[in-house]
């Protein structure tokens, strides 16, 4: 089925979000829609999927105009979408799911599940979605839950499918699935539009690409096209996409942790084993460096990233800010003591959506001068703070009392950089600073992190973006199931990193577990203030030692207790 | 991200090329307001739609109207008429009860002077409605802002009620209990009210961060505590109970000392708890928009995550606001002890506690709207009696518009649904009134 857009115009008031679009795709391709936050790519879907109605131009299928007027349309005319967020009942299961709305039936009207599991599982096996339609919904990881998403479009005999930034809730590995299924699509004769913002995976599964910009077609090219050019149809101009950087300069230690350890969930019985999300972490951030923090999402960054901020409680181990001991501090002590934390999840713990624009970029110093005084609020002092925010970070709102909520994403990322890096900081926390941004504000991001590094902060960066941890790091340590399983420098190969990533150490390079050069005069010094310091040195006889599996470590008191039971789980 | 297929009416504002607005003149943004059915607007119209609905009801109520229904082939038109006089009879009843009745002013007319008039209190009738419907507003508004401060925290205050006992409790028993000079015993009075449903309040907070129990529940059962302590204590003699009650479970009179001074005169009840709860929505005005404090309740009502990672104390919160809402329906028994009830008795929280969420509700949480609504409900209260002595319709016909005016503004896709209003702008004040249940 060849579908064709024509002239596509949709206006919302005075904003055009979608300026005479002519877009064709054809059967057995994969058709990528490139565009930044609000170039008009999801208006776009939302028009050919019938859930808005353009206010000009044309939906032809092989020729034939169509309306689409609803989803319904859309589905009879053979027009799928797979939404970013998934529309799925948890306590159903899967071929209850894909069925929804769509039932087989007996006489009588009872409900044939024998058919709807059948079609199910031919369906699965046909495009290699591997779903077992028994499971319940709830139990599956997002991957899945995207696959039988799918599932349901193709159910209803789907020519073409939009897939709505679909790589934006998966992990490495399932996106690399996600892109073996949408080749067995391709084959499959099945037209498949993906809409993206990352530029490595159009140019990795896409047979052509279509740049949007402010609601405009501005070009169409090839996936070799390199990937300069496309971020700059993307944007507008010419990106930098690997920040600039000189080398650290990495002064005293300011962050010191030691065998760290983080229990997912509270201990309810007595004498239970807590799990562990973060087990026997040991590391040092200097200030003037970037830590990065590798791995998989779900290996326990998250949890380190919160019990660094006091949000979780440690189990064990300490933390050290400054020589002062912070490991049962409050969230408020911290960033009083110069903590900046930038949270994974921006909209859940780092904004209040329905405040404005200048209460969020107070949220954590509303209470001390020149905000407030005693208890009253200082609103002129406060405003005052955020109009210059606001010019500095180059936030896009329509003033400082515009909802934070209304704003995109990489203007609400720049809301929390104005907050937390606006104060003057000895340590930042950053955790996937630029998940879900376009290229622009990724670079703006990027620039603001080493210009606070370069300023003396210390800086932890947790990504699962492999090559934000390249871009920014100074060092990385590799995170899998809550370990560490090396510290490398930034120009290891990136092979070595993910079989790190994967647990696997199949190391090559010399492990960094600190900046070099410094490290033997500075840890002399501290060896003999602290006989029991030496942490960094400790991991890295951890890792050492279970490399040789079970070779003693030297010497290093605290992280013996991680090499004890070190080789045995993690050799895995 | 912006481009959330949910909300396809609400453009990113963040297009980058995207020019500030300029302000739209006054005239534009009243006739944008009704348009796009903004929350006041929605609120108005619940009212008005509630207030027919409740017309229609007393209309076909009433046995006359019935009976005229009967013949309606016969003469449509009286049928009608009957339906309508039956409702407006009342309305204007109401009306006349709470705010002016025209019967006072021409028997003020007929006084021979105005000295006289001043005197035996024909002037005072004239402003008597005006003077209850205040009267009646007063514990709504304080009991009313117990419950909005609560909500903008994001916790569902349902135990006004026990908060108003445990106010109503202390400031009685200070009341007549102990002797004190005549301002400072007033003061004190009030200052026992506030602090005994305080005492509530906190418990309540205290048990939601410390045990995490869900505060509705622990509001609800305190309801049903404070209720049956209060009959307990009313029937002991030792206790709160009058002597020579004979088990009428009534407390003593509290001295005249600790009678909140009227303002008006003898003849009108008004009293100083009037501007006391006004001057408490004035305060909580202050504390929820211009103090730290007030930042971090809302911080905490609207994202709790987002105000821990702030280092804001979530549990420090929850205590502290549950402490200033239950002083505040503490409060409202104060002035229903001091200003007109001068002594408690088993029923005296009469429907306080379920009346200050609607009022909330009604107010959007907000201390303005919450006295405005409250103004509204006392109104009813205050006009009631009247209606029913002089159309023979009940009383209890004022709660079902008090009730059908709350489920409108609950329900604002039905109002604008009625009047074809356009859907709000997203993220619109009506969320507040979703928020709390789920916390």
């Amino acid at each position: 089925m060849n579908l064709e857009l024509q002239g596509i115009t949709k206006r919302f008031g005075s904003l055009v979000a979608n300026d005479h679009i002519d877009l064709s795709i054809a059967p057995g391709t994969i058709h990528a829609l490139l565009g930044e936050n609000g170039a008009g790519k999801s208006t776009l879907m939302n028009i050919l999927y019938g859930l808005l109605q353009p206010d000009e131009g044309k939906i032809l299928v092989d020729g034939q105009p169509i309306t689409v007027q609803s989803p319904k349309d859309a589905l009879a005319a053979g027009i799928g979408m797979v939404h970013q967020h998934f529309m799925l009942v948890p306590v159903f299961t899967v071929a209850e799911n894909v069925a929804l709305g769509h039932e087989e039936t007996k006489p009588l009207g009872w409900l044939d599940r024998r058919r709807m599991r059948a079609k199910v599982r031919q369906l699965s096996e046909q495009y290699g979605l591997r779903v077992d339609p028994d499971a319940l919904t709830e139990d599956l990881p997002v991957g899945v839950q995207q696959r039988v998403e799918i599932l349901k479009a193709l159910v209803r005999d789907a020519q073409v499918l939009i897939l709505d930034e679909p790589t934006a809730v998966l992990t490495p590995g399932e996106t690399e699935d996600l892109f073996r299924i949408m080749r067995e699509l391709r084959a499959g004769g099945k037209g498949v539009v993906f809409i993206s913002h990352k530029l490595k995976e159009v140019q990795a599964i896409a047979d052509t690409v279509t740049i949007l910009r402010r609601g405009q077609v501005v070009g169409e090219r090839p996936p070799s096209t390199s990937e300069d050019e496309l971020a700059a149809l993307m944007v507008g101009r010419n990106v930098q996409l690997r920040v600039s950087k000189t080398a650290a300069t990495p002064g005293r230690v300011v962050l010191d942790v030691s065998d760290l350890k983080v229990a997912t969930t509270q201990v309810l019985v007595p004498g239970e084993e807590a799990a562990l999300a973060v087990n026997g972490l040991t590391f040092r951030v200097r200030a003037g460096e970037i830590l990065g923090i590798a791995g998989v999402q779900g290996n326990g960054q998250t949890e380190l990233c919160e019990a660094l901020m006091g949000l979780l409680p440690v189990t064990e181990g300490g933390i050290h800010l400054n020589d002062r001991d912070i490991t049962g501090a409050s969230p408020r002590d911290r960033l009083r003591a110069g903590v900046g934390y930038i949270p994974e999840d921006r909209q859940q713990d780092g904004l209040v959506s329905s405040f404005a624009v200048a209460e969020n970029i107070v949220l954590d110093t509303y209470d001390r001068a020149p905000y407030a005084s005693g208890v009253a609020l200082k609103l002129g002092a406060i405003r005052q703070t955020a109009t210059e925010r606001l010019a500095e970070y180059d936030i896009r709102a329509q003033s400082i009392d515009t909802p934070v909520g209304t704003l995109s994403g990489g203007n609400q990322q720049k809301v929390i950089l104005a907050r937390e890096v606006g104060r003057d900081l000895t340590l930042l926390l950053a955790s996937q600073p630029t998940r879900g941004l376009d290229v622009g504000s990724i670079e703006f991001v990027h620039r603001r992190i080493i210009e606070e590094r370069d300023r003396g902060v210390a800086v932890v960066l947790v990504s699962s973006e492999l090559d934000e941890i390249y871009a920014l790091s100074d060092r990385i340590a590799i995170m899998y199931e809550g370990r560490f399983t090396g510290f490398r420098p930034p120009d290891v190969p990136v092979e070595e990193l993910g079989l790190l990533m994967a647990g696997i150490d199949g190391s090559a390079t010399p492990e960094v577990p600190e900046a070099p050069g410094i490290r033997e005069a500075d840890e002399a010094v501290e060896a003999a203030e602290d006989p029991g310091a030496g942490g960094a040195a400790g991991v890295e006889g951890a890792a050492r030692a279970s490399e040789a599996g079970g070779r003693e470590a030297d010497g290093a008191d605290r992280a013996g207790g991680a090499t004890s039971e070190g080789p045995g789980t993690e050799a895995k | 991200m912006s481009e959330s297929p949910s909300a396809p009416a609400a453009p990113p504002g963040s297009t980058p090329d995207r020019k500030p607005e300029e302000k739209p003149s006054f005239s534009r943004a009243i006739l944008d307001a009704v348009i796009e059915g903004n929350s006041v607007v929605v609120t108005i119209l619940a009212i008005l739609v509630a207030i027919v609905l409740g017309g229609l009801l007393i209309a076909f109520t009433t046995q006359s109207v019935l009976h005229a229904w009967g013949d309606f082939f016969s003469s449509p038109g009286n049928a009608i008429a009957q339906a309508w006089d039956a409702a407006s009879g009342a309305y204007v009843a109401i009306f006349e009860g709470s705010i002016f009745n025209p019967h006072t002013v021409s028997a003020l007319f007929q006084q021979k002077s105005m000295s006289i008039a001043l005197h035996d209190g024909t002037v005072s009738s004239v402003f008597y409605p005006l003077s209850e419907t205040c009267v009646q507003a007063t514990p709504l508004i304080l009991a009313g802002l117990s419950v909005a401060v609560a909500f903008r925290a994001g916790l569902f205050n349902i135990g006004a009620s026990s908060q108003w006992i445990g106010g109503a409790i202390l400031a009685t028993w200070l009341g007549y209990g102990v002797n004190l000079p005549i301002v400072i015993h007033v003061v004190v009075c009030v200052i026992g009210g506030f602090v005994g449903g305080a005492v509530l309040g906190y418990v309540v907070g205290l048990l939601k961060a410390r045990t995490g129990a869900h505060e509705v529940i622990v509001t609800i059962m305190a309801n049903y505590i404070m209720q049956y302590l209060l009959a307990y204590l009313l029937g002991k003699p030792k206790l709160l109970e009058k002597p020579g009650a004979n088990g009428n479970l009534i407390s003593p009179n509290i001295a005249s000392n600790a009678h909140l001074p009227l303002l008006f005169g003898t003849h009108l009840r008004i009293n100083a708890g009037f501007l006391l709860a006004l001057a408490c929505a004035a305060g909580v005005w202050w504390l929820m928009n211009r103090s730290t404090l007030g930042f971090e309740f809302r911080t905490v009502g609207a994202n709790p995550n987002a105000a821990r990672s702030s280092g804001m104390s979530v549990t420090r919160t929850w205590v502290l606001v549950m402490l200033i809402a239950g002083g505040l329906a503490g409060l409202a028994a104060s002035t229903v002890i001091q200003g007109t009830d001068f002594s408690l008795n088993f029923q005296s929280y009469g429907t306080y506690g379920i009346d200050a969420i609607t009022v909330a509700l009604l107010g959007r949480s907000k201390p303005g709207g919450v006295v405005l609504a409250a103004l509204l409900y006392g109104a009813l209260h205050a006009g009631a009696p009247l209606m029913q002595a002089s159309t023979g319709v009940p009383v209890d016909i004022v709660q079902v518009i008090q009730a059908l005016i709350v489920m409108f503004v609950a329900a604002p896709p039905l109002v604008r649904a009625i009047f074809r209003l356009r859907a709000a702008r997203a993220g619109g004040t009506g969320q507040v009134l979703s928020k709390g249940w789920n916390s």
